[in-house]
């Protein structure tokens, strides 16, 4: 068994937790002893922090709408197929007809990414997240 | 977070978590803070046994109103008339700090004149407490050495959301009590990294570090950086990108794990938004309501197969580690965004999320000194952190405040913009649950937090219950002049008569359905704590 410090996701507190992997699953959560947050304590949510992680409605493959349904299809298809669209609204409109939104939940290198994203290669400043839910 | 920007040029908690242990009076306003931030309550129950006073502002008895000292059940929607009240009693009594007003703030005067001109009566009648009970609140706070002021979503989720915020800056500003540890002004963020995003610029107006897109120097110190020209004019918001209908100002939106269907106020208007897209792009680690009408869906990898930093309510950057693969073909976010970037001509080329890092505290004066190998050997380090030797900042506006001088900003009251009628009597209002988590998309994945809270109730006070012959657990049929759902009750006094209450979490029972759109004028937040409804038994 193995046990990995990270930081919880469930609340803006960031208590530090201890995943368990167990033969390349995620099989508990404890929590850290001397991190400032948690001291040795987490919530109900963060006692099953990791439930999720290996539910079997996980996504696993890409999909894309073919005749109306949602049918998998190769990252390849499905990244050139989004690219193309998206770089031709933006281009057609400078920008302005695309949004991005991103996410709380994601980390920061990420929203970095999506923003720089919105800005440098899509032209747009109508980038936001649900901060305000 | 717009209020606190203004008023103190940061919008993010003043103090660490840990010095709420050390207040001597909390006053808690709008946060259901024992289920939204279970961390911030231990400490604020720590600092009871030690002596502490407690004051909630809250129009339900929540478990941390029942163990405050004074708990003051205002109106839904009558915040900003209940802290000028308090205000305007701390100035009649003398209990004001004026050295901290003269040398530290600006603006005071016109907050003064406002507060002299308040009827205290009439603000106690608006918010449906006594006097006495405001009169003892504001006593508590005025004269408490060091007190600090938490809120949440109850405070800035209504149409009047800047000002009340506002309102909780001049309070703290008028009595002192930011300068210094174990004392200020702390917005508690309702998701795990809404700080970290909004620091990132995933923000209309600003790039990472808050920096605005509109002002010269920072947008060439970016365009320099990327390479790029930029666009000097702030984007649209979520509810302008989501709220747009059939006409709506876009064509394509690629939204990255978010569930905007289900989180936002008026559900319809999102579908029929997302629904007349030409190109809708999910990245999700579930195929959410958002995704399924999506044109493309890309599986997400989820926290645990990744490494990066989150940034929690106190300012606090730390490591999210890697513990297993993506499972199956998913993918981290960040490697999605960079294939996503090549194929439309852009390179964004890092070897590892660490190097993104870098960039960030290239760019990002508050992340200056985060890098990965200081947060790895560390718990992390609070911004703002200047350089690589700067070892953080466990509070905030020690000596000046981020904008100079705190400045006062006056609020005046204004009505919700639906209050109930006789065709649609009760009050609604809408909160989070302790198991749940904002949409649900993760925890209700989860069995245990399914378990123990696995549907969605209505609480109705016991006489509302007896009144419309309505039973615990027994359905009713709530509707409003948007749209109407079906809900279990249960009879609790939690809830005053003629309130009611319930969560946004399920998918089932779409409370947001009902909720009205009129939002906050500045900031943008939609008003979904209250509106009017009409309740029958099914
Ligand atoms: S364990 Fe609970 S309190 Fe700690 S971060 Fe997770 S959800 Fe928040």
């Amino acid at each position: 068994m193995h046990d990995i410090l990270t930081t919880c996701v469930y609340c803006g507190c960031g208590c530090g937790v201890y995943l368990h992997e167990q033969r390349g699953r995620v099989v508990g959560a404890t929590p850290s002893r001397n991190h400032p947050v948690s001291r040795n304590n987490l919530c109900v949510k963060g006692w099953h922090l990791h439930e999720f992680i290996h539910h079997p409605s996980r996504l696993k493959e890409p999909l894309m709408r073919k005749n109306g349904k949602l049918t998998p299809v190769s990252w390849d298809e499905a990244l050139s197929f989004a690219a193309h669209e998206l770089g031709r609204i933006a281009a057609a409109s400078n920008g302005n007809a695309v949004g991005l939104l991103s996410s709380a939940k994601c980390t920061n290198e990420e929203n970095y990414l999506l923003q720089k994203l919105a800005r440098a290669v899509l032209h747009t400043n109508n980038v936001d997240h649900c901060a305000r839910l | 977070m717009a209020g606190l920007a203004t008023t103190f040029g940061s919008g993010a908690m003043t103090n660490s978590i840990n010095e709420i242990e050390n207040a001597q009076v909390m006053l808690v306003i709008g946060s259901n803070t024992s289920e939204a931030h279970p961390q911030v309550a231990r400490r604020m129950f720590t600092a009871m046994d030690r002596g502490a006073r407690l004051i909630v502002i809250d129009p339900r008895r929540t478990l941390l109103a029942q163990r405050a000292d004074i708990h003051l059940a205002i109106r839904p929607g009558t915040d900003i008339p209940l802290l000028n009240a308090m205000m305007r009693i701390i100035l009649d009594e003398n209990l004001a700090d004026d050295l901290f007003i003269e040398m530290r703030t600006e603006n005071f005067y016109e907050l003064r004149d406002m507060l002299f001109r308040l009827d205290l009566e009439e603000a106690a009648r608006i918010t449906g407490v006594e006097l006495a009970s405001i009169r003892a609140a504001a006593r508590l706070y005025g004269r408490a050495q060091k007190a600090v002021i938490c809120y949440c979503l109850g405070i800035t989720q209504h149409v009047c959301g800047t000002g009340n915020v506002q309102s909780i800056a001049n309070l703290a500003m008028m009595t002192g009590n930011v300068e210094k540890e174990d004392t200020g002004v702390d917005p508690l963020r309702g998701q795990n990294n809404v700080q970290g995003a909004c620091d990132m610029g995933a923000l209309p107006n600003v790039f990472p570090s808050y920096q605005q897109v509109d002002i010269d120097d920072f947008r060439e110190k970016f365009e320099r950086a990327w390479h790029v020209s930029l666009s000097p004019r702030p984007g649209l918001t979520l509810m302008e990108m989501t709220h747009g209908g059939k006409n709506g100002p876009l064509k394509a939106m690629f939204i990255m794990g978010e569930n905007p269907v289900l989180s936002d106020p008026v559900m319809s208007r999102v579908e029929e938004t997302l629904d007349n897209l030409e190109f809708l792009l999910v990245a999700d680690i579930f195929l959410t309501e958002t995704a399924r009408r999506a044109h493309v869906v890309l599986p997400a990898a989820s926290f645990a197969e990744k490494t990066g930093t989150f940034t929690n309510s106190e300012r606090r950057v730390q490591m999210v580690r890697r513990v297993i693969p993506p499972l199956g073909q998913s993918r981290t976010d960040a490697d999605i965004i960079m294939d996503l970037s090549a194929r439309l001509g852009y390179v964004m080329d890092y070897e590892s999320p660490a190097e993104i890092m870098e960039e960030i505290a290239m760019l990002a004066p508050i992340y200056g000194g985060m890098h990965h190998d200081r947060l790895e050997n560390s718990w992390g380090l609070q911004w703002p952190c200047w350089d690589r030797e700067h070892g953080g900042t466990p509070f905030l506006h020690k000596y000046y405040f981020t904008r100079g001088k705190g400045r006062f900003v006056p609020a005046a009251h204004e009505p919700p913009a639906e209050l109930p009628d006789d065709d649609y009597p009760f009050l609604l209002i809408t909160g989070r649950i302790y198991h749940q988590y904002h949409t649900g998309t993760m925890s209700r994945h989860s069995v245990l937090l399914s378990r123990e809270a696995g549907e969605a109730l209505l609480q109705l006070h016991p006489e509302d219950g007896r009144r419309l012959g309505v039973r615990g657990g027994e359905m009713v049929r709530m509707r409003s002049r948007r749209g109407e759902v079906r809900v279990k009750a249960q009879l609790t006094e939690t809830v005053k008569a003629g309130e009611v209450y319930t969560t946004f979490h399920f998918s089932e029972m779409p409370v947001n359905l009902l909720t009205v759109s009129a939002k906050d004028h500045f900031s943008q937040c939609p008003e979904y704590k209250i509106c009017a409804v009409h309740l029958e038994k099914v």
